[in-house]
């Protein structure tokens, strides 16, 4: 009845049958809708781009799909016929699968017990056909090209090639629909080029690939059509040949955007600090740098490279080893991330999961944890203060919640960022560490975290900023620090950087 | 037209979720009063207010040790040594509050005072050590406080010589036999321990701290908090609840016991898991842990009083703790 009642999409009038048609999918959480109104139509053969921004239900919309939440209303036809389904087997079971965002695997296994997990091919009284096991996994890696070997443990792979064998894995299943929520947000630019290029065996397949991802270059690169939702509703599908990158993110948006990155800083002389001799874990060497007063510098670099080590160096969380550091001209000794705080450092981690949030805790309690002390008289917490200072970083960062009260389990990637910088924003800091900060980030967050990074320079402070997105260090860094194995590649300054010079020096 | 409906099924929809949220936060206390009401039933003997001051004052040890284990799970610990301890704290402190002619302590007995003081710093004394091991050297709080389980269960028969230390004074017995304006003495120490220890979670910094780090220690670390230093605090506290025990069921016996309190840390963990703390960390209240203890209290006398054998009040038991984690698992999986 539902279908009835909505607009098809323009080229649906085509006589190929859908893999996938879902309409007017809807979702609450505790009465707060996530998802009112969700809509998509894969077709074989095609790479569907699902955009949004944060919080926009996409994630939602997925697991609804995958049968991880029962959807409150709407209708999922799978090759035309009507499917429901109770738990994720059985959307594998209907060749669905999902690809996602933390990754599962059995790390002291191998590439083939992975993929086979569980089903594995047994042999006489029920001992494992190790040898068949392995070959078939052989040939289903090598069918992608993917350059890795079944016998292979899975601790010794890269994020990437993590991914990659979930992606054989999902083969193994049959799957035609594979969906790759935020597939790329744990990859630099160069390990995602072999993802992309299983994607596009996967469409030459004819199978179907839904994709989500927040970098807009990726979605014009891999594919072919879109299908955009705002607040939990459907918004507009279509080919993306047809539109172009500003069309998109004013649909994503709502609002028309132009100019992607937001710099009005200048550097100054002053020196806030600097290292010089460096040496930290994973055979991070030598590195010396300096950081002056309203600059934001970038530590460029290929995954690896001991970027976020000098990070957990310069924070405290990692024993001191060679080399000095030196903070507004005095040495500075931080062996904890309590005086790394006091010296004015803040420190968002790259993965907010693990090290930046406490998932059990609400939006205010995650807010307030770095500045406790200053929220309290004597031993006893001020509640009036917290819930000030929360609502206050709530509103700067214009983070999206029902309320400072919510599980920040509950919140979307994105939001969930800006609670991490918004913890630190209340220590008040000189010296802002951001590791892949824009990671997971929507177009329109972003620019509000640049916003925010451009804001906190102009200010007096300043800002190290680590990031594999190339586009996001030309756009905003004033001057560039190139890592190659753990040492000093090379410097750049605005005047003579370029994404060539980048990729030259880190590889 | 499509709106009405749309409001019409979402607070269709609210309705089921806002129970089931109560349900979860009120769920054992429900059951509590369920467990009240069928025995008030079906024993005239239940509902007397004599027989309820007996089952508060039988559920204030485990009560007060319940909420020293809460902190500890909270954090991703746990306390296995807490019988052990109460024991221990039993010789040694009434060792100064003996009258016996075998006179333990040269001098004794002395003032309550100083018994109530050693029994405290043992208490005291013995978490932290637990708490060094876990915080400092990182054993898995289940082998460290196994071992302290051990250790003090020995250094209570060597104190002792294996011996009770009888005749305490009447000053030192007031701790568990007195009471203040009717109501006894264990009851008011629990119904204090517990008030302290909720404001102190709910409403102070340190709170703040334990709640953290048993969510994620790594993002605890990351923020600033001095970690360690809080998963010591845990242990220490849980010794020094363990110590307040002790002495209220040495005072009560009248002698202190070197086999006191075996298997006490199996009901104090069970009152705070089906009081809807996580053993993940991270997640509960000591309200729940002291609903759970109170449950166990009542249950443990409802079966006595009609007239159960204790052999299956045992298996009654377990089968009740796991199926309140049973249905706390369930309600996690749902999210
Ligand atoms: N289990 C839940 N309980 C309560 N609210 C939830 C839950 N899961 C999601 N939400 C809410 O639903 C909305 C949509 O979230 P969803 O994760 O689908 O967004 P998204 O489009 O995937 O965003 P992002 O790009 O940031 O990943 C958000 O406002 C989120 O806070
Ligand atoms: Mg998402």
């Amino acid at each position: 009845m539902y279908r009835r009642a909505r607009r098809r999409p323009a080229w649906g009038d085509d006589m190929t049958t859908p893999l996938l048609e879902a309409s007017g999918f809807r979702k609450s959480f505790d009465g707060v809708p996530a998802l009112k109104l969700g809509q998509f139509r894969l077709e074989p053969g095609s790479v569907h781009a699902l955009c949004g921004g944060n919080g926009a239900g996409k994630s939602t919309f997925l697991k609804i799909l995958m049968g991880i939440h029962h959807r409150d209303a709407g209708t999922l036809l799978r090759n035309g016929s009507e499917v429901v389904f109770d738990n994720p087997s059985q959307a594998l079971a209907h060749g669905i699968s999902i690809i996602e965002q933390e990754l599962s695997p059995v790390p002291a296994m191998t590439v083939a017990e992975n993929i086979y997990l569980g089903r594995e091919p047994v042999g006489l009284f029920g001992r494992i056909a190790f040898r068949a096991m392995n070959s078939r996994a052989q040939a289903l890696l090598d069918g992608f090209q993917f350059g890795i070997r079944a016998d292979s443990l899975m601790m010794d792979l890269t994020v990437a090639q993590t991914q990659l064998v979930e992606i054989a894995k999902a083969l193994s299943y049959d799957a035609e629909v594979i969906i790759m929520d935020e597939p790329t947000s744990a990859l630099g630019e160069a390990e995602a080029d072999q993802l992309f290029a299983a994607i596009a065996t996967l469409k030459a397949r004819g199978k179907g690939v839904i994709y989500v991802s927040h970098r807009l270059s990726e979605i014009f690169g891999v594919c072919d059509s879109y299908t955009v939702f705002r607040d939990g509703a459907f918004v507009e599908t279509g080919t993306l040949a047809d539109i172009d990158k500003d069309h998109l993110i004013q649909l994503v948006v709502g609002r028309p955007l132009t100019e992607e990155f937001i710099k009005e800083n200048t550097p100054q002389a002053r020196e806030l600090l600097s290292v010089a001799g460096l040496s930290a874990d994973r055979g991070v060497q030598d590195v010396s740098f300096a950081l002056h007063e309203g600059e934001i510098l970038a530590l460029y670099g290929l995954m690896g490279s001991g970027r976020t080590e000098i990070f957990d160096r310069l924070f405290g969380l990692s024993a001191e080893s060679a080399g000095t550091v030196t903070i507004d001209g005095r040495p500075a000794q931080i062996a904890t991330p309590r005086q790394a705080i006091d010296a004015g450092l803040a420190y968002v981690t790259e993965d907010r999961k693990r090290s930046g949030l406490v998932l059990t805790g609400d939006v205010r309690e995650n807010l307030c944890l770095a500045t406790l002390d200053r929220m309290s008289a004597g031993p006893v917490m001020n509640a009036r203060a917290e819930g000030r200072a929360a609502a206050r970083m709530i509103e700067t960062l214009n983070i999206r919640t029902a309320s400072d009260r919510l599980n920040v389990a509950h919140l979307s990637g994105g939001n969930q960022q800006k609670v991490v910088l918004g913890k630190w924003f209340l220590t008040e800091p000189r010296i802002l560490l951001l590791d892949e900060p824009t990671r997971g980030v929507d177009v329109g967050a972003k620019r509000e975290i640049y916003r925010v990074m451009s804001d906190f320079a102009r200010a007096g402070g300043a800002v190290i900023m680590v990031s594999s997105e190339t586009d996001e260090v030309l756009g905003m860094a004033d001057r560039v620090v190139v890592m190659r194995d753990g040492r000093v590649a090379g410097e750049l300054d605005r005047a003579t950087m370029s994404a060539e010079k980048l990729l030259h020096l880190a590889a | 037209m499509e709106d009405q409906t749309k409001t019409a099924a979402q607070q269709r929809r609210m309705i089921p979720a806002r129970i089931g949220r109560d349900a979860q936060r009120y769920g054992i206390l429900i059951a509590l009063a369920l467990l009240c009401i069928v025995l008030s039933i079906v024993s005239e003997n239940f509902l007397t207010s004599r027989n309820i001051i007996n089952v508060l004052r039988q559920t204030s040890i485990n009560g007060i040790l319940a909420i020293g284990m809460t902190f500890v799970i909270l954090t991703r610990g746990i306390d296995l040594s807490v019988g052990s301890v109460v024991a221990l704290v039993g010789v040694v402190s009434a060792s100064f509050a003996t009258t016996s002619a075998a006179g333990f302590i040269p001098g004794a007995p002395y003032m309550p005072l100083i018994p109530i003081a050693v029994g405290l710093i043992t208490g005291t004394a013995m978490g932290a050590l637990s708490g060094v091991a876990v915080a400092r050297f990182a054993v898995p709080a289940f082998v460290a406080t196994l071992g302290m389980l051990s250790a003090a269960r020995g250094l209570t028969l060597i104190y002792s010589g294996g011996r009770p230390v009888p005749a305490l004074t009447d000053g030192y017995r007031w701790i568990g036999t007195g009471d203040v304006a009717g109501i006894p003495v264990p009851i008011i120490l629990f119904a204090l321990v517990f008030a302290l220890s909720h404001f102190v979670l709910t409403r102070t910094r340190f709170g703040r701290h334990v709640y953290a780090v048993g969510g994620n220690p790594h993002a605890a670390k990351v923020s600033g908090l001095p970690v360690r230093a809080i998963r010591f605090s845990v242990y220490a506290i849980s010794g020094a609840l363990a110590g307040i025990a002790g002495m209220i069921l040495a005072a009560r016996t009248g002698s202190a016991l070197p086999q006191a309190g075996v298997a006490y840390e199996l009901d104090a963990i069970a009152a705070v898991v089906i009081g809807g703390t996580s053993l993940a960390g991270g997640v509960g209240r000591v309200t729940g842990t002291v609903i759970g203890a109170l449950l166990i209290g009542v249950m443990n006398n409802g079966l006595d009083l009609l007239g159960v054998e204790s052999y299956y009040q045992q298996v009654i038991k377990g089968a009740l703790i796991v199926a309140a984690v049973m249905l706390d698992r369930s309600r996690k999986t749902e999210d």
